[in-house]
């Protein structure tokens, strides 16, 4: 005779250690098996692109920060992208020189966060985590020196950045670049080859390049699927046309690739910001000195995106010639990102849905703006 | 006489026994009963037993205090950190001030949950750990209760441990201390086939399941001997405790927290000291059935030895702990049934062949063991680093 079942629901989060932030996911699991997923979210709603209509274009640059807060440089670069579109305005080289950089340290900074959290959901108790967040640490004891703020920078406007790098930044900054490929590779000897590392995160929740395309998915998710896909390539912006550098993809697109290309993309990055420090111009002026406080765009719509730590980030804004945008419109690659979420968890065991969740690196505070 | 059969603590209870029968001689006997011909030794005797159990559990709840702290500077010291420094000196008075804590808070009973298990449960997981402390000999002969058969009773005992977690699961009207609780129930009937074949090695060897004489017999210890079963049973005793790379009972990043979600204030305490205890018995039945227990050059005496390699066994068990995952909820089961299951099942036919072949009165025969054992678990690791990623075929689906 057939035992009567039923499944259990089990609501993960929003408070759950592993929902990076206030994320909900209604489960219905057969024993350990998930057989349903139903995702709610919207906890960390704070209406952004709401209250974007009610600021000048230079006041949203400190709502961006807020959007994804663990790389709020991006955030900020690609809304004053967006702007300099919208109004026409031209970026010294240094400026477009120092975007470039503390872009690609922040995304360093971003790939870090996501590595030791990864592990962590893993079940490491913690020690990689530590390793990962002190190397962190000088990262954003950098940004300190440019700005004097450590999470939400402010440090671009339209037509530049606030302030230029003091002395003592550059000496900092080749101290981290020495060092961090001596910790990569203390991490790879630790993660990559563990045998329960692979274990865990082989073959576990691919993501085919076709239905990655169909959903949309950009960023390190998309490259871990196989494909080529990255708009610094794509389509340059600020000083990427003169970088030289490699777009790491993966092969299977699973949790491991996802991991490896991350991991693959911070060694990328050191080598763009030691040619940043090679060929940026000693001297020079860091902002447009034409762009008025009150910036009044001529009506017309623009959108612009660049390539943040996890993704296609890109800004919509509507101009009606007044000092506010009409509408500002986020797209937020972690959102996007979300929506392969259901079909890649349906059938795996629950430990392996925090693995795949993980491994997606969602931030709610992007998700939600 | 009758204290010398239960008692190994000779001098400690000769030194109880003269005490209490000289009060109860010059009190109760000289004063109430002098005309009475009264022999007081049974009252001593019952006293002086109950004085060296309450010493020897209050050194064992001391000792997993001790060892809370001395886990978490241990695994501050491999991340980094400074871990807790600041009461006492090294932060050495962090358990008090933990335990203090624990005491003052509230204590929840969920809604719905079934009282009496729920209360129960704490009490259940924290009796067997202490109760296998009766039987850790510190030297020879010196052990609170001296049965023949103290392996097996030990074995017994340390089951129980599972029941009080799922007690406390099915009791907290929780899912996730249910599925925690679930988790640990497979965990059991998993690992302890393994662990009880790998431990038959050592019986075989020894002929014998006191811990006394496990110990006399290891001239040279079992962990030269036979490497095999140690390994078996050191990754069993990892997933007994639910360790790390085992710990899918708590799982923190998945249950957050498992079996304990709801347990707060003092039952909470006694929860997690006896989960501390876990560690400290395994290793210590670790240490007398395959590092020799208390025996060591005689300039240190036999106590501090097994204190020592306890001390030896707990790092590494942190070290492990510090840097490894979790393994998935199949793959332990896999582990245990195809890859521990058959180790420990060819250990045993080692060990018993080789018995048959050599004279192991002689320690040179023993090396010769040793030293083939080793070449076998050697190569066996060897042919299985062949085939590295074990989890090839769990290509389910693909989206």
């Amino acid at each position: 005779m057939p035992i009567k079942t039923e499944p259990t629901i089990i609501n993960l989060g929003p408070q759950h250690p592993s929902t990076h932030g206030v994320f909900r996911l209604r489960v219905s699991f057969d024993g350990e098996k998930v057989i349903n997923v139903e995702p709610v979210f919207g906890y960390l709603h704070r209406g952004t692109e709401k209250l974007a209509e009610e600021r000048t274009f230079t006041q949203i640059v400190t709502l961006t920060d807020r959007l994804d807060y663990e790389s709020s440089m991006t955030n900020n670069l690609a809304y004053v992208e967006a702007v300099e579109l919208l109004a026409n305005v031209s970026v010294p080289e240094r400026a477009q020189y120092l975007r470039v950089l503390v872009s690609e340290l922040q995304r360093i900074a971003s790939h870090l966060i996501f590595t030791g959290f990864f592990l962590q959901e893993l079940g490491v108790f913690g020690t990689l985590l530590m390793y990962c967040f002190r190397e962190r640490e000088n990262v954003l004891d950098l940004f300190e020196m440019l700005c004097g703020a450590r999470i939400t920078v402010s440090y671009m406007r339209p037509g530049g950045v606030t302030q230029d790098a003091p002395p003592e930044f550059w000496k900092n900054l080749d101290d981290l670049l020495n060092k961090l490929p001596q910790l990569l590779d203390d991490l790879e000897n630790l993660i990559t080859d563990n045998e329960i590392v692979l274990a865990r995160t082989k073959n576990i929740g691919i993501l085919s390049p076709q239905k990655a395309i169909d959903s949309s998915v950009t960023g390190p998710i998309l490259r871990a699927s196989g494909i080529e896909w990255d708009i610094r390539k794509a389509n340059p912006y600020e000083a990427y046309d003169k970088m030289d550098f490699n777009i790491p993809t993966g092969s299977n697109g699973d949790c491991f690739d996802r991991y490896l290309v991350r991991i693959k993309e911070i060694r990328e990055s050191i080598n763009i910001i030691k040619q940043c420090i090679k060929s940026i111009p000693k001297k020079g002026p860091i902002k447009n000195s034409e762009v008025p406080f009150f910036l009044r765009p001529e009506s017309g719509e623009v959108y612009s995106s660049i390539e943040s730590p996890r993704g296609e980030l890109g800004f919509y804004l509507v101009s009606d010639g007044g000092i506010a945008p009409y509408r500002c419109k986020i797209r937020s690659p972690s959102f996007i990102n979300l929506t392969v979420l259901k079909p890649l968890l349906i059938g795996w065991k629950m430990s392996d849905l925090v693995v795949i969740f993980g491994s997606l690196a969602v931030n709610m505070g992007e998700v939600d703006r | 006489m009758t204290q010398d059969y239960i008692f190994g603590f000779n001098t400690l209870y000769n030194f109880f026994f003269e005490i209490i029968t000289n009060t109860i001689n010059s009190t109760i006997v000289s004063w109430i009963l002098p005309n009475f011909s009264f022999n007081p030794g049974w009252i001593a005797y019952i006293l002086s037993a109950l004085t060296i159990s309450f010493l020897i559990f209050n050194a064992a709840l001391m000792g997993a205090a001790v060892y809370t702290w001395f886990e978490r500077r241990i695994m501050a010291k491999f991340q980094g950190r400074y871990g807790p420094n600041r009461w006492g000196p090294f932060g050495l008075l962090q358990p008090i001030a933990d335990g203090i804590k624990s005491i003052t808070k509230e204590d929840i009973i969920p809604t719905g949950a079934d009282r009496v298990v729920f209360t129960i449960a704490p009490i259940v997981m924290m009796i067997p750990g202490l109760l296998v402390f009766a039987f850790i000999p510190g030297h020879i002969n010196s052990m609170l209760g001296k049965i023949n058969v103290g392996i097996a009773f030990v074995f017994g005992v340390t089951g129980m441990n599972t029941i009080a977690v799922i007690m406390a699961g099915w009791a907290s009207r929780n899912k996730y201390a249910m599925f925690g609780a679930m988790r640990s129930a497979a965990m059991l009937i998993t690992y302890e086939v393994p662990m009880a074949l790998a431990i038959a090695g050592v019986i075989l060897l020894s002929g014998s399941m006191s811990f006394n004489g496990i110990i006399e017999a290891q001239k040279i210890p079992f962990i030269v001997t036979q490497p095999i079963a140690f390994l078996v049973y050191m990754i069993c005793a990892t997933a007994e405790m639910s360790r790390a790379p085992f710990d899918m009972i708590e799982a923190e990043s998945e249950l957050g927290g498992g079996y304990h979600t709801e347990y707060s204030g003092m039952k909470f305490a006694i929860l997690q000291i006896s989960e501390f205890m876990a560690p400290i018995v395994q290793s210590a039945l670790c240490v007398v059935l395959f590092l020799g227990g208390f025996n060591g050059p005689d300039f240190i005496p036999g106590i501090l030895w097994i204190s020592l390699k306890i001390v030896l066994v707990l790092f590494i068990l942190l070290w492990t702990r510090s840097t490894w995952p979790r393994l998935r909820v199949d793959q332990i089961m896999e582990l245990a049934w195809k890859y521990l299951l058959p180790l420990a099942l060819l250990n045993i036919l080692l060990i018993a062949t080789e018995m048959t072949i050599f004279d192991i009165t002689q320690s040179t025969s023993l090396w010769i063991m040793g030293i083939i054992n080793w070449a076998t678990i050697l190569f066996i690791l060897a042919f299985l680093s062949l085939f590295k990623n074990f989890n090839k075929k769990t290509v389910q689906q693909k989206y």
